[in-house]
């Protein structure tokens, strides 16, 4: 499978992280880490432990000219500078945990703000991107609401639609979706749909276990690399259980219920 | 001796990149550095006490400040030739949005701040029109999408200008401006340096301290409220 992209340079079958050193100097324990369509991998570790200096080295096509001494390869070579400079050509979309939407203008002008910049021509590929992110979302999106007016959850999961549908990029970084209180498993299921790699900086349980692969950060460095094979396959299926019933008890909060029940079935 | 010009709006993030510049030539390259502000600036003392470079400022005060940078640019050279510099860095202060004080011979870097709204690379022109570089700051905090349409904004004022997208307090991305800097031809000979365009009109009566409102109080350069085009007319 190779992503439907063109670039002058062809299609982009993978991307490689080599290794640099974490902030004593020490290498990185890895030959390289490979990433291609549909992977999905979650990068935790504690706070300070380098993982969005992670992502950022991948977003900047790192090549030994950052703190953490990286090098990122597309197809195996050093990418050619249009990928990296020019963001209609650059297979990475970044949502940092502080990206906000500034633009005081409808959701729709917004979008088509974007979509024109991209020179695309589906007239539908608006609303398209509206119904997605409201798949994200329990709170809907309307196409006439100001970008400013949105929740975090409403922003989070606009931007994520976005990134898949309008920027199209093929490789996904997502910094803390947890925080934004967006169906995190739906996200998940939309991206492997959409053949997206991801990959996570994430704090959260269900977010790790539902990953092909984990990075364990350490002192600004990659401490191991975790591959479950589906040997968490039974811890998974509990999470996502217990995730579920936490779901509805927020919602019941939310809708102003008391919970008095004597127990519960997870 | 290499120049390097860097104007943009306040608060777009000039200093902060000019922090990276210095602290990526340091030890290798001599930078000097002046600052033309209007009434009050302290970037000259930070860089000297940071990097330990030559540094200055100069006050426009009553006056544009790109007039003050024009009137005083070839006393600068000469300041930064005796100190034996390698890059000379000047910046503007970048008040009205109509700056434009690059100058031949020299690399011209404009600063602009993702966060200023979509728009507002519309609303500068020469500032951006006659740079070589923009640099767009603060990408870090819009998102995708916003970048993309900031970046195509950007590129109808200039359609061949050279845009670098970077967090300037992390330095990300900066690499291909410090290559254009390492690309950047010395001044070959200061004494036929130019300004590059024409910096906005300075000197009026209102300029000078009448304060009566109506053109029919003033002389010089005036202007109606119709009937008037973009170029001024003395009259």
């Amino acid at each position: 499978m190779i992503y439907p992209v063109t670039m002058r340079s062809g299609v982009i079958s993978e991307i490689t992280i080599l290794p640099g050193h974490d902030k004593a100097g020490n290498p990185e324990p890895f030959d390289r880490i490979v990433i291609r369509p549909g992977d999905t991998l979650s990068i935790v570790g504690p706070t300070g432990s380098g993982k969005t200096a992670f992502i950022n080295d991948i977003e900047v096509f790192a090549c030994n000219d950052t703190a953490t001494g990286r090098t990122v390869l597309v197809n195996g070579e050093i990418p050619e500078e249009d990928f990296i400079r020019d963001p209609s050509k650059k297979p990475i979309a970044l949502i940092t945990q502080n990206t906000k939407c500034l633009a005081d203008m409808s959701v729709d002008a917004f979008l088509s703000m974007h979509v024109r910049a991209r020179k695309m021509s589906d007239p539908a590929i608006i609303a398209k991107t509206i119904d997605l992110a409201n798949q994200f979302t329990g709170e809907k999106i309307q196409p006439g609401c100001r970008i400013t007016a949105l929740s975090g959850g409403q922003t989070r999961s606009l931007m994520v639609a976005d990134a898949i549908l309008i920027s199209n990029a093929p490789l996904i970084l997502l910094d803390e979706v947890e925080n934004a209180g967006i169906f995190r498993e739906k996200v998940i299921e939309v991206l492997k749909d959409h053949d997206k790699s991801v990959i996570f900086v994430t704090h959260d349980p269900l977010v790790s276990l539902l990953s092909d692969r984990r990075l364990v950060m350490r002192h600004g460095g990659v401490e191991k690399i975790l591959q479950p094979d589906g040997r968490e396959v039974r811890i998974r299926e509990m999470v996502a259980r217990m995730d579920l019933t936490l779901c509805r008890f927020r919602e019941r909060i939310r809708a102003g219920e008391l919970l008095t029940e004597q127990g519960f079935p997870v | 001796m290499k120049l390097l010009i860097i104007a943009g709006p306040p608060s777009a993030g000039k200093t902060a990149v000019t922090r990276q510049i210095i602290r990526h030539f340091l030890g290798t390259k001599k930078c000097a550095f002046l600052k033309i502000d209007v009434v009050r600036a302290f970037e000259d003392e930070e860089l000297r006490e940071e990097f330990h470079i030559p540094a200055r400022k100069i006050y426009s005060g009553d006056l544009c400040p790109d007039h003050t940078g024009i009137m005083v640019l070839k006393d600068a050279l000469s300041w930064a030739k005796g100190l034996e510099t390698d890059i000379f860095i000047v910046e503007s202060a970048g008040l009205c949005l109509r700056c434009s004080p690059y100058v031949t011979q020299s690399l011209g870097i404009v600063v602009l701040s993702a966060v200023s709204g979509m728009n507002s690379p519309l609303k500068m022109g020469p500032m951006i029109s006659l740079a070589d570089v923009a640099v767009i700051t603060k990408t870090d905090l819009v998102s995708q999408s916003e970048k993309e349409v900031f970046r195509e904004k950007t590129k109808e004022v200039a359609p061949a200008i050279d845009i670098i997208e970077t967090n300037a307090i992390q330095g990300t991305g900066l690499r291909f401006l410090m290559r254009a800097i390492d690309q950047q031809a010395e001044i070959s000979d200061p004494a036929t340096i130019l300004l590059r365009g024409i910096p906005p009109l300075g000197v009026c009566t209102i300029c000078v301290g009448k304060r009566e409102i109506g053109w029919q109080n003033h002389f010089g350069v005036v202007r109606k409220l119709d009937g008037a085009d973009d170029i001024f007319r003395g009259d």
